[in-house]
């Protein structure tokens, strides 16, 4: 009984998913249906006669883009590690005065809505000659996830074995020796979920993008799509192809990485 | 661990990844510590404080700065502005857009979250219990999250489109005429919001599913064996011991609802008019969405969101405070 009872959730869990992901799916049909079958009365359903006309636009003219994505996604996850990795290991194991100031300073600041940075940072970058330049789009990038990794490397490094890091002092380890051959391997997965989640803010940022790099000659790939519906409504075959490239990091991520999303999370979380 | 539950969220609607739940007291051990100790801290904390200096106060403090001088570009290269005190503000309060734009942002994130909150709660205890395909039909729900926000929200222009969208054709199966979802201003701001209810579903599902898992349980068998039925367990069990994790759930959806701004932006504009224009995006329009940039009122604007999430933010350190406590 308890078999048949579960099969049936199955087949609800499938119907749920089909809902839930029907605009995901319509994305990846329009994207392969042809110029001519687009205002099709009704839509096509389905890509029976698929085409990668819109693929072949989109690649043609947003390889640049997503290249300057890429860039940024990685610089903005270096940065990130860089400040937050240390500044974790120095609230939850070196007892950093003032560290729960600090952490609620952090909570706030990931409220702080994000337009009000971008103008704050325009205003810095008009005067300092940093607009339209890739590496101010990195460092706005990475205040949304700089708050978050410290947040997150606190809440796994202070469920560490104290008798590690004694064992460590015993052995004449200094606070950095301990810090690079004993806590960061340790919090190799906190790493990767702070890594994970720097990448994907950073590849799907669109106000820093829209309002910091409005006329740069490199362009990440949000803004050029937001051009592209800006300048070219009819190709939406066009447009939705380079929404499901720029989904890819997305998706791989989702594949690959959600163990290590998983394990991060509830490594943190079996600490008492 | 409560810092972990806040802060795996993030993005645009409300966004988060995986979390986990109630909270310990983080149990510092107390011991004597060389000298060295303080000012080693001190060394690793230090690029994370000169960074929030740089790249928090500093941007903050210029955007107060923006705010009670009237700037435009000129002024802004040159830094000459003249110093205007609060009429930005009394500006921002007595103009004709602010009522609505209030009431915008009102609806827009109590209908999103109440409507997120209930999908994402009934779908985590839909999940769970393990059931066949369970564990990768969860890991798919998670794909709207990842999405970047542009492409969700392009691709929702599209199905929503008044004469080749999907939805509309789908309706006009039922003898539904034409909506005109974006374009007319009864029904933009209802379809902004479905669109970011969409979006937040995962995170809600995500955190409260982790919170589920912390529920043991045997006390649902007690329970079953008392007689009590899936939904009497549901409002007897479930939901008061999710309460803490609920409550963290709806506050931290309520600040990132507030600051949206991808979502509208790139599906209305906030328009036709000003019907689907946010206090975030009335913000975001003054200062960057028109040929005319207008910092000084886009930034008070700013300035009152972010009093709203210090307001939020102390309500959560209370929630956190009272949660540890126990």
């Amino acid at each position: 009984m308890t078999t048949r009872r579960a099969w049936w959730k199955t087949v609800l869990g499938l119907v749920f998913t089909g809902i839930m992901l029907f605009p995901v799916y319509w994305m990846f049909n329009v994207s392969l249906t042809q110029t001519s079958d687009l205002r099709a009365s009704p839509p096509h359903w389905f890509p029976w006669a698929p085409t990668f006309e819109g693929y072949a636009t989109a690649l043609d003219q947003q390889l640049p883009a997503l290249g300057t994505s890429l860039l940024i996604g990685l610089s903005t996850v270096v940065l990130t590690v860089l400040i937050a990795a240390p500044a974790g290991y120095a609230i939850a194991l070196l007892n950093l005065r003032g560290g729960k100031v600090l952490s609620f300073g952090l909570i706030v600041a990931q409220m702080i809505p994000a337009v009000v940075m971008a103008m704050g940072f325009y205003a810095i970058y008009v005067r300092l000659d940093l607009l339209n330049t890739v590496g101010g789009l990195i460092l706005a990038n990475s205040t949304v996830a700089v708050p978050f990794g410290v947040l997150l490397y606190t809440a796994f490094m202070s469920g560490m074995p104290k008798e590690l890091l004694q064992a460590a002092r015993v052995d004449g380890a200094g606070a950095w020796r301990t810090f690079i051959s004993v806590v960061m391997p340790i919090s190799r997965n906190s790493t990767i979920t702070v890594a994970l989640f720097a990448f994907l803010w950073a590849w799907a940022d669109f106000i820093f993008a829209s309002t910091l790099n409005r006329s740069g000659g490199m362009i990440p790939i949000t803004l050029s799509i937001y051009q592209y519906i800006g300048n070219n409504t009819t190709q939406w075959n066009a447009i939705m192809a380079t929404a499901v490239v720029a989904s890819i990091p997305a998706t791989v991520l989702l594949v690959l990485a959600q163990r290590y999303v998983a394990a991060g999370v509830t490594a943190g979380s079996v600490k008492d | 661990m409560t810092t972990l539950a806040e802060t795996k969220a993030g993005r645009g609607s409300t966004g988060g990844a995986g979390s986990d739940v109630p909270p310990a007291p983080p149990e510092k051990l107390r011991r004597r510590r060389p000298h060295g100790t303080r000012w080693a801290a001190i060394g690793f904390a230090a690029p994370l404080l000169v960074y929030l200096v740089l790249f928090y106060v500093y941007p903050l403090w210029r955007n107060i700065d923006l705010s009670i001088h009237d700037y435009n570009i000129r002024a802004f290269v040159q830094g000459d502005a003249d110093f205007v005190g609060w009429q930005n503000y009394v500006e921002i309060f007595s103009s004709s857009i602010f009522a609505q734009a209030l009431a915008n942002t009102a609806f827009f994130t109590i209908v999103s979250i109440a409507f997120q909150f209930a999908l994402g709660l009934a779908l985590a205890v839909f999940f769970r219990n393990y059931f066949p395909l369970s564990a990768p039909l969860r890991a798919l729900f998670l794909m709207p999250w990842l999405l970047p926000l542009i492409v969700s929200a392009s691709t929702w222009s599209w199905m929503l489109n008044s004469e080749n969208g999907i939805v509309n054709s789908f309706l006009e199966a039922f003898g539904v005429g034409q909506i005109n979802w974006l374009t007319s201003p009864e029904t933009a701001l209802l379809s902004v919001t479905l669109a970011n209810i969409w979006l937040g579903i995962p995170f809600c599902l995500v955190i409260l599913y982790s919170g589920l898992q912390n529920i043991p349980e045997d006390v649902y068998e007690a329970a079953s064996l008392d007689g009590a039925g899936a939904w009497r367990q549901f409002w007897s069990i479930t939901f008061p011991l999710l309460r803490p994790v609920s409550a963290i759930t709806l506050l931290l959806g309520l600040v990132y609802t507030l600051k949206v701004v991808d979502v509208i932006w790139v599906m209305t504009a906030g328009g036709p008019g000003s019907s689907t224009t946010t206090l975030a995006i009335w913000s975001y329009r003054e200062a960057f969405g028109t040929g005319q940039p207008d910092f000084s009122p886009a930034a008070a604007v700013g300035n009152i969101l972010i009093l709203v999430a210090l307001l939020f933010g102390v309500i959560h350190l209370q929630l956190q405070r009272r949660q540890e406590a126990r």
